[in-house]
């Protein structure tokens, strides 16, 4: 007899699923999240995976939010047990009041459950021999059957997932009808033995809109295509190899000549990553649009080429999907802990174009823009994701593009401009906004060639070891960065609905937790606007932000405070204005982590001496 | 009226290319290196090559890594676009700009240090990948530029300056290429303009991966007694297995051997190798024996010279990715994006899953 009582909660509540990895679970997950999804209620499903291919745990954790949150929330109402080897962290990683789903086959002693839960159990092991003599098929569907009982736990509408599974295997008429079989299966055999529904409800609503379900790498790769890059030199590693293949099956739909077969993109899988970067240099200085994907160690090898890259003035585009570091840290956990390794990338006094996209949605457009601005300013552009939305399907704004749109392909002088008499110093400051132009190989037979080298040289592009060449050139870059400033996209801010000394700033997947954390401290009547940057070098809006209030929260997922060393650095801010709210255990940030943080300082600011405070 | 940025006084006699360049228009800006160097007569054979082959310098780009052998395409080809990488990694970037324009001669030089040391991963994988290239090593044994170390090129035994004795292998990157598909690998010498010449204009007419692996003496480094990459010991074990002619499709043949003497392997644009031989008969066609052949010779302290392997019906990397004809850098948004229409039909997929 439960000691407590059960849960009462409609779509509002997180589901967790916990199986074992190479089972094949995945997609059944992912089945589920859509049917909740195909009910109207939006949900934010996470994979939490091990580096490993098969047999290790994995966890699938799902919230369901009829209100719309994004962010991960944390606890579990319902766990569906499918693994053994985790069985006892999973029971006690329920609420109290919470639900228990687990395969039955097998009798477990009453000591490995706890009094204050609801036990629902199906021999889905059982059923499954009983039903199929193929061993694959019978893990395949087993997992199928725990979708079609969840249906019926939860309440849902069957011909939701029917729908689903049929859509999903068109074409495959013997798939549909076995998968519907074993959905309808597990859906009786809830309904017949197990006390359906319970206390979670899945209730029909509009909540998900016109809104798309997809995942950050996915995006990348799509905004790659949007975006016109036709070179990509690559090395594998988790948590960005998915944004490559994304773009090699987007340019096998999209780029292959229908008459012959052949490709409009040349994708080379490198030996590493310093050959990956190479190669994407070498085709950007060629005059085509090159990018790269890679994670924190690829950042840590190329860090000379990028070098190169700032110093010779070669556009390039990496995105890094950032998982944590350092060293091969938590290759399948989510950072945000590359900031200072990209802005500040190679020896020497460097600074490179980072963007930070929240969603998959921007992972589309900033990816896209990523190869005009590049061009633009003829240096490298991070597009800085990380595995919390990279990996992870989410619910975000359908993509959109303007066919008008035009590529900025920057300041190139044709031949017709090199026949016009323009005069072409390649590291000339013509237009006083320390970008200078370029031509690309093979352009005049005997004008606006040039030797591109990391060695100093002079405004011709001349080998030089004058200081005054050289400081030259080191103005002329800082002035760069300058005009930077105003062609990345702007930070994005919201007012607290009353007038404030605090803010906060914040940026990429942080975004989703810190809207909910802005709504629940709005509730207790903390107020705090916000700022979400976008960019780096951070537009002046960042710092007149930063001016109009007295502390200013930094909300990272990252040890030592990167964006806020580099926010005091760029923008001589007082250290003591700027508050850390920093979470980097390899979970994603939850809107409670950062509600709480804020108002626990907040409330001592308001009865010790600031001083003492900021010193916490 | 001219276009090139050095003034020149040029004799009404000068010659001149079927393009109406003269040698002075393949030219680059004037060395740096030590005086008798032998990367200066690499440099100098290059802008034969050039020039005989009527290439327009515009549509060479030449890449190097970090060295003095990598200096050198700043004095050769100024109307050519040049990239001074980072040390080593040439080869990565010479693949790149390969893939963003088909069209260009791209023309990669190196040090043994720059690529058998630092950079042998990425001379290796640029070869077995089928580069469309000619990479030329300018291989003294030492880094120079660095003031005569060893590199990974120095004989074992071989001895420095300072009478330090090198007890590492050496790297014969001639071998190592013909082991990862190299479709066309030579060995020259610096001091031997005649045979490297020709040796050029061959890799520069060829489809696929060129090496040459030029012996090109340090003299400040490593010309000394107990070298083995000095003038006078390349000199005494030189052992050149042939002599090339290339023959382009407008030329006429004026020379005349006698049968028996001469190998001709045409090439995919029509050009013509036509291989005299010298002393024993060697097929450059047989990639196995020409790798045995190396050892052979190897172990009984020769340098083998000339054109040592060629296949002519090579493939190179854009057939194997099969790109488009059109150079990919000169695709624009109407080529290259799909545009809304497919990004709204992509959407309603990600809507139902
Ligand atoms: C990463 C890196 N390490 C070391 C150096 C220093 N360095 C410059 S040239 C060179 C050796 C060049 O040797 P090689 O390629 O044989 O050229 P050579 O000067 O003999 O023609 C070295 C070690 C460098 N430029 N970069
Ligand atoms: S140090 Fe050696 S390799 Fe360098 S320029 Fe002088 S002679 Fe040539
Ligand atoms: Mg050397």
């Amino acid at each position: 007899m439960s000691t407590v009582q059960p849960l009462q909660k409609s779509n509002d509540f997180v589901i967790k699923f916990a199986n074992i990895n190479g089972t094949g679970s995945a997609s059944a997950n992912e089945l589920f999240a859509r049917a909740v999804m195909g009910m109207g209620v939006p949900v934010a499903p996470r994979n939490i995976f091990p580096s490993n291919i098969q047999g290790l745990p994995t966890w699938y954790e799902m919230r369901v939010s009829g209100e719309g949150w994004l962010g991960r929330k944390g606890g579990c109402d319902l766990m569906v047990a499918m693994n053994p080897q985790t069985w006892d962290r999973d029971v006690a990683e329920l609420s109290p009041g919470g639900y228990l789903f687990y395969d039955s086959t097998k009798m477990l002693p009453r000591s490995r459950f706890r009094d204050d839960i609801t036990v629902l159990g199906l021999p889905l092991t059982e059923i499954c021999t009983r039903e199929y003599t193929d061993p694959r098929q019978r893990q395949l569907m087993k997992n199928i059957l725990y979708v079609g009982a969840l249906t019926a736990l939860l309440d849902m509408d069957f011909a939701v997932v029917e729908g689903l599974i049929s859509h999903q295997f068109r074409g495959k008429e013997k798939l549909i009808a076995s998968n519907i079989q074993a959905l309808k299966l597990g859906y009786d055999e809830a309904r017949a033995h197990l006390p359906c529904p319970i206390g979670l409800r899945v209730e029909r609503s509009d909540g998900v809109g016109n809104r798309i379900f997809s995942n950050g790498n996915d995006a990348c790769g799509l905004g790659a295509v949007y975006g016109g890059a036709t070179v990509v030199g690559w090395y594998p590693i988790t948590p960005s190899t998915s944004v490559i293949e994304a773009f090699i099956s987007y340019c096998r739909k999209f780029r292959t000549d229908p008459d012959n077969g052949m490709g409009r993109y040349a994708i080379v899988q490198a030996e590493d990553e310093l050959a990956a970067i190479g190669m994407v240099i070498g085709a950007s200085w060629n005059g085509a649009r090159a990018f790269t994907a890679t994670s924190g160690p690829g950042i840590s090898l190329m860090q000379e080429f990028f070098g190169l890259a700032y110093f010779a003035e070669v556009p390039a585009v990496v995105v890094n999907v950032q998982r944590g570091g350092p060293s091969t840290g938590m290759p399948t956990r989510t950072q945000q802990s590359d900031l200072i390794a990209c802005a500040y990338a190679s020896h020497g006094d460097t600074k490179h174009i980072l963007l930070f996209p929240e969603d998959p949605y921007e992972c589309f457009t900033l990816t896209a823009q990523a190869f005009d601005l590049a061009e633009r300013l003829q240096t490298p552009v991070f597009v800085m994701s990380d595995l919390d939305i990279g990996m992870n399907e989410v619910l975000c704004k359908p993509f959109d593009w303007d066919d008008s749109r035009q590529y900025d392909r920057g300041k190139v002088m044709s031949a017709a401009d090199l026949d016009s008499g323009k005069n072409f110093g390649r590291y000339l400051d013509v237009d006083g906004d320390g970008i200078p132009y370029r031509t690309i190989p093979g352009t005049h037979p005997t004008k606006g060639a040039f030797f591109s080298r990391g060695t100093t040289r002079n405004a011709y592009a001349k080998y030089s070891e004058a200081g005054t060449d050289y400081v030259y050139n080191m103005e002329r870059l800082r002035r760069k960065f300058v005009t930077a400033r105003k062609l990345v996209p702007a930070p994005v801010s919201q007012k607290a609905s009353q007038p404030t000394r605090y803010g906060a700033i914040y940026y990429g997947s942080t975004s989703p937790a810190m809207a909910e954390a802005f709504a629940m401290l709005e509730k207790q009547g903390v107020h705090v606007d916000l700022m979400r940057v976008r960019a780096f070098p951070f537009a002046d809006e960042v710092m007149d932000f930063i001016a109009d209030h007295d502390y200013v929260f930094v909300v990272e997922q990252n040890e030592s405070a990167q964006l806020r060393t580099m926010i005091i650095n760029e923008g001589d801010i007082d250290p003591k204005r700027l508050i850390r709210v920093l979470h980097y255990d390899g979970t994603p940030i939850t809107a409670g982590f950062i509600a709480g943080r804020i108002t626990d300082i907040v409330k001592q600011n308001n009865v010790t001496p600031l001083r003492q405070q900021v010193a916490s | 009226m001219t276009y090139l940025a050095k003034p020149k006084l040029l004799r009404p006699d000068t010659p001149k290319n079927a393009l109406g360049y003269t040698k002075r228009d393949y030219e680059g800006a004037i060395s740096t290196l030590c005086a008798g160097c032998g990367h200066d007569s690499i440099s100098a054979s290059v802008v034969q090559a050039c020039f005989d082959l009527d290439i327009e310098p515009h549509r060479v780009a030449k890449l190097s890594g970090i060295g003095c052998s990598s200096k050198t395409p700043d004095y050769f080809l100024g109307n050519s676009h040049g990239f001074n990488t980072t040390h080593g990694r040439m080869p990565s970037v010479l693949t790149g700009a390969a893939m963003a324009n088909r069209d260009l001669l791209y023309l990669g030089v190196s040090g043994d240090g720059d690529s058998a040391s630092i950079g042998i991963g990425q001379f290796a994988h640029a070869m077995r990948r089928g580069v469309n290239m000619v990479y030329i090593v300018e291989n003294n044994g030492v880094y120079g530029l660095t003031k005569g170390q060893f590199s990974a090129t120095a004989d074992k035994g071989s001895k420095s300056k300072r009478g330090v004795v090198n007890n590492d292998s050496p790297i014969d990157l001639v071998a190592l290429a013909l082991q990862l598909g190299a479709t066309y690998v030579a060995r020259s010498f610096s001091g031997d303009k005649e045979q490297l010449i020709p040796l050029i204009k061959g890799a520069m007419r060829h489809r696929g991966p060129a090496l040459i692996d030029v012996i090109s003496p340090c003299v400040t480094f490593n010309n000394h007694a107990g070298s083995t990459k000095s003038y006078d010991y390349v000199r005494e074990h030189n052992e050149a297995i042939n002599r090339l002619d290339v023959i382009l499709p407008k030329d006429k043949i004026t020379a005349t051997y006698a049968p028996g003497e001469l190998r001709r392997v045409v090439q995919h644009d029509g050009s013509v190798l036509c291989l005299r031989k010298l002393g024993e008969d060697y097929d450059p066609s047989d990639r196995v024996g020409a790798m045995n052949y190396l050892q052979e010779r190897h172990a009984l302290g020769e340098i083998v010279t000339g054109l040592i392997y060629v296949d002519s019906t090579g493939e190179e990397l854009h057939r194997y990715l099969n790109t488009v004809e059109t150079p990919l850098n000169q695709l624009g948004v109407a080529e290259l994006c799909p545009g809304s229409e497919a990004l709204e039909a992509l959407n309603e997929s990600l809507r139902r899953g």
